[in-house]
């Protein structure tokens, strides 16, 4: 499968899945006006990955901010993941947040109590 | 006499105002703004817990304006902006207060200030379960977040949402919204 490779922009975050190299990549700022537009491609490029997963699959998310508009589309993109893992596939999110960012934890940690896949949450300390 | 924004946009203007806006409310003036008043609290030092929540409100309120304006009135002065709004921001010991207005139409009131008041009337803990109901029940529009702009404001400050109708019209009133954001030494 073709990965999807998209870089960072002040706006919208640095994207990486890669199958190839066993990569899951969300990085950087997601606070674009339109939200939906930026995701849609990586929602249908999981619809493909899920039909033939690797056995492991790790979610890393480093982002800084997201707004409420993303905050749904990377909901979509965990419900992908979330398939995987139902199909008997192990699959693990990282949720990385900078040291004392009580708000990005939170946003973590709504998405575990929604989502039934395995999070981490690993503070990064400067 | 009838309200005028001019004049309520030149009465924010006071000492402790680091940044304001009136206009146009584009995907590029959003940037601007963003990267203006990013830069202004990395100058005065504030801690990245507090930098970073005024970000996030101030991304949440510009794109509020930026998704839900009405039209300007036909006797509005500034005829040029197809989304008219102004944002004002205010930095002293005690914290932020971000100012946003914009018209909205007379029929679109009462489901705003409901949406006001049910966030006002919750706990903390109320407003954290109203978050995550809206973003695992809700549908997105193409228009954003599914009003999930207000409830995350008030989650991230932990503060009321100070909001006023003003009348403008018989057709448009002008909204005006102000939220506090408290310094860490007031948060402790």
């Amino acid at each position: 499968m073709e990965p999807i490779i998209i870089e960072g922009t002040p706006k919208t975050p640095t994207v990486r899945f890669d199958a190839n190299e066993g990569i899951f990549l969300l990085e950087g700022r997601s606070i674009p006006e339109n939200s939906v537009e930026f995701y849609k491609p990586l929602v249908d490029w999981l619809d493909n990955y899920k039909d033939n997963p690797l056995q492991k699959t790790v979610v890393e998310i480093k982002l800084e901010y997201f707004n409420t508009s993303s905050s749904k589309c990377i909901l979509d993109v965990f419900k992908k993941f979330e398939v995987i893992h139902k199909a008997k596939n192990e699959v693990a999110v990282k949720w990385f947040y900078e040291e004392d960012d009580e708000d990005m934890l939170e946003a973590g940690e709504d998405y575990e109590s929604i989502i039934r896949i395995p999070f981490e949450m690993i503070e990064i300390v400067e | 006499m009838s309200f005028g924004v001019e004049n309520f946009f030149n009465r924010l203007q006071t000492d402790d105002v680091i940044f304001s806006y009136k206009g146009d409310i584009s995907s590029d003036i959003i940037n601007y703004v963003l990267d203006s008043v990013e830069k202004k609290t990395e100058e005065v030092n504030d801690p990245s817990k507090t930098r970073k929540k005024v970000y996030n409100v101030l991304v949440e309120s510009l794109q509020n304006l930026y998704h839900h304006v009405a039209v300007v009135p036909d006797d509005f002065e500034d005829q040029s902006s197809s989304r008219f709004g102004l944002i004002v921001i205010c930095r002293n010991d005690k914290g932020y207060l971000i100012t946003a207005g914009n018209f909205i139409s007379t029929d679109k009131i009462d489901e705003l200030e409901k949406k006001i008041v049910k966030i006002n009337n919750s706990s903390p803990q109320e407003i954290k379960e109203l978050y995550k109901h809206i973003l695992h029940h809700q549908e997105i529009s193409e228009k954003g977040g599914g009003g999930l702009g207000l409830v995350d404001i008030a989650r991230k400050t932990g503060n009321k949402l100070e909001y006023e109708f003003i009348e403008y019209s018989e057709k448009f009133s002008f909204f005006t919204l102000k939220i506090k954001i408290d310094s860490i030494e007031v948060l402790k």
